[in-house]
């Protein structure tokens, strides 16, 4: 017998002796460095945001349409509206380059809570433990309240208590009686959010949306919100309480998407229906503006090509 | 039988759950600051620290039917003297356990009944008005016009007036030292505002009111947390949550004053429905966006 036969003689028979402890697997660790990626609705999503009278594809009722179609970008200069970051149910779309930590029993080692933090929002806290949520009196905070639990490789995120905030960066708005369900998954060393936002008052279906993020322990992290992050200031001499808005039927500004994507006015205006694929046939029978856009862009690009390639 | 009786039994289990009085619940707001909630509303219990120091203050006593109950929470956060109960309107449901909560028997000491219930000179003269019905041990013994500061408990209590806003007889209280806002139904999270002419209210007041919030309180950080708002009816608030009730009655007023200045009628003004976009989330049977319209058209139209 060989000496390496034996060590494995030896090896086999103290894992005879001593089984193995029961290892109860559940998900896996999220946390680390993650690195977001923009290939989904990336316009929306980073620079400029949506343009306003942009509603496609979110299942807003018309509540909500007239709340976007009112809503005024001045109101960012507001002094109570400067800081206003976005709440949880628009966080992860951007910009949310993340830095994901545990919060540990001292005891069992077991992690309790995962912290999002890199976004607007600020740190996200989600309660592993099982803990109830805060009672319907509870204040409501940008974050919420979220508690998870795995689903086999899957962690399901219930969020609730969540201010009042925005669906897009142009107006559309979801109330404070909103909830987010979310699930997290890994594939590889990419991970992948499902949210699915409802809200009683301003959408007539849950609204679907997905981000990824790529592991990237390299990323030098850097927070975006928190204390001291922002200190309103008045920018513009304006009368106390003054709000800006536009009066029903007054706003302009909201056909400009329409007419500079060449989307028809119809779809741009968003709706569930917006939202599924058969909404294609539909669109082939509607008149498609000419979308100036890219007429633009491809004239900057290409300001050199020859007259006959021109749009 | 069988299907009477179930009848019958399922009569009573309704009959039981109508009668089931609205459940209190108790939230630490924050420092000396506690919030009791009910689907009724809010009453605000400021506590001492330091036994036998100052006592309880209490901001609104609640509705009648609930005193006895509100009471007994009351006294799970301490057994100290109840010394004040601040009533930021006449409404019965802010006052109904004056009378209750503020009689001696209630409490294991003396103290003087003159001191005991304060309010705007408004609430008392629409408390003790004939047709109130309202008995004088429920009335405020101290009054005040325009604002009131003391200490109590070891912080800065300031009370201000708001003046015609929901009524001509609202206050808010702010507690300096735990950073904590009283704001009674100028702000409520359950519905619209009740603008109620008949008492003085009026919109312009309403929205004055709930601007000297937002002077009155400050954010921590990210216009989050800070000074903290209890409001009349609903749950625990910051300065964002002020902000997006002002910012909805000041768009409803502009909408309505634009269209009383294109002149329509009130009729008219109503059809064009200006308050659409909120009534999802904030009209109620009691109080609907129609009746908020009609309310803010009279106020503008001074009559």
């Amino acid at each position: 017998m060989t000496a390496s036969a034996m060590s494995l003689l030896v090896g086999a028979a103290l894992l005879a002796n001593f089984p193995a402890p029961a290892q109860i697997r559940a998900g896996f660790n999220l946390s680390g460095m993650w690195s977001s990626m923009y290939h989904e609705d990336e316009l929306e999503r980073t620079d400029p945001g949506s343009p306003a009278g942009d509603y496609l594809g979110i299942p807003i009722n018309d509540d909500d349409r007239l709340r976007a179609d009112t809503w005024d970008a001045d109101l960012i200069s507001v002094l109570e509206h400067q800081c206003i970051p976005h709440s949880a149910i628009y966080a992860m779309r951007a910009p949310s380059n993340l830095k994901i930590s545990t919060v540990d029993d001292p005891t069992t080692g077991q992690i309790v809570a995962f912290i999002i933090d890199g976004t607007y929002t600020g740190p996200r806290t989600i309660w592993l433990d099982a803990r109830p949520h805060p009672s319907q009196f509870a204040a409501h905070t940008w974050a919420g309240f979220s508690t998870g639990a795995w689903e086999g490789d899957t962690l399901r995120v219930e969020t609730t208590h969540i201010k009042a905030g925005y669906l897009r960066r142009n107006g559309i708005a979801f109330s404070d009686q909103a909830t987010l369900t979310e699930f997290w998954d890994l594939h590889d060393k990419y991970l992948t959010l499902t949210s699915i936002a409802e809200d009683p008052v301003y959408l007539t279906e849950p609204l679907v949306r997905t981000e990824s993020w790529v592991w990237n322990p390299y990323q030098v992290f850097q927070p975006i919100a928190g204390f001291g992050a922002c200190l309103p200031h008045p920018e513009l001499a304006k009368p106390a309480g003054w709000i800006p808005h536009h009066l029903p039927g007054t706003n302009t500004v909201t056909r400009e998407f329409s007419e500079q994507y060449g989307v028809p006015f119809e779809a741009a205006r968003g709706g569930a229906e917006t939202m599924y694929p058969e909404y294609q046939k539909k669109l082939k029978q509607m008149a498609i503006p000419h979308p100036k856009v890219f007429e633009a862009k491809f004239g900057r690009e290409h300001s050199d090509a020859p007259a006959e390639k021109r749009p | 039988m069988r299907v009477v009786a179930s009848i019958l039994l399922l009569g009573l289990a309704a009959l039981v759950s109508a009668q089931e009085p609205a459940p209190l619940e108790v939230l630490k707001v924050r420092g000396n600051v506690y919030m009791v909630a009910s689907p009724m509303g809010n009453v605000t219990v400021q506590v001492g620290r330091d036994p036998g120091h100052d006592g309880v203050l209490l901001v609104d006593s609640g509705p009648a039917a609930s005193s006895g109950r509100i009471l007994a929470e009351i006294r799970k956060l301490t057994a100290e003297p109840i010394r004040y109960i601040l009533n930021t309107s006449a409404d019965a449901d802010h006052t109904g356990g004056n009378e209750q909560i503020a009689k001696p028997d209630a409490r294991p000491y003396y103290v003087p009944p003159d001191v005991s219930v304060f309010g705007h000179d408004n609430v008392l003269a629409r408390m003790s008005a004939p047709e109130s019905g309202v008995p004088a041990a429920a009335w405020p013994t101290l009054t005040f016009y325009d604002t009131k500061v003391f200490e109590f408990n070891g912080e800065t209590v300031q009370v201000f007036a708001e003046k015609n806003a929901h009524t001509d007889g609202d206050s808010v209280v702010l507690f300096r030292g735990s950073n904590v806002l009283s704001a009674g139904d100028v702000f409520l999270t359950t519905g619209y505002p009740v603008i109620d002419l008949k008492r003085g209210g009026s919109i312009q007041g309403e929205i004055r009111a709930l601007n000297h919030i937002l002077e009155l309180t400050v954010p921590h950080a990210m216009q989050e947390g800070g000074t903290m708002v209890i409001p009349g009816h609903g749950r625990l608030c910051d300065q964002a949550d002020v902000v997006e009730y002002r910012d909805m009655l000041t768009i409803i007023r502009d909408r309505v004053a634009d269209l009383m200045q294109k002149g329509k009628s009130l009729e008219e003004v109503k059809a064009a429905r200006p308050t659409r976009d909120y009534d999802r989330r904030y009209s109620t049977t009691g109080w609907t966006g129609d009746m908020l319209i009609d309310a803010i058209y009279r106020s503008l139209k001074g009559k």
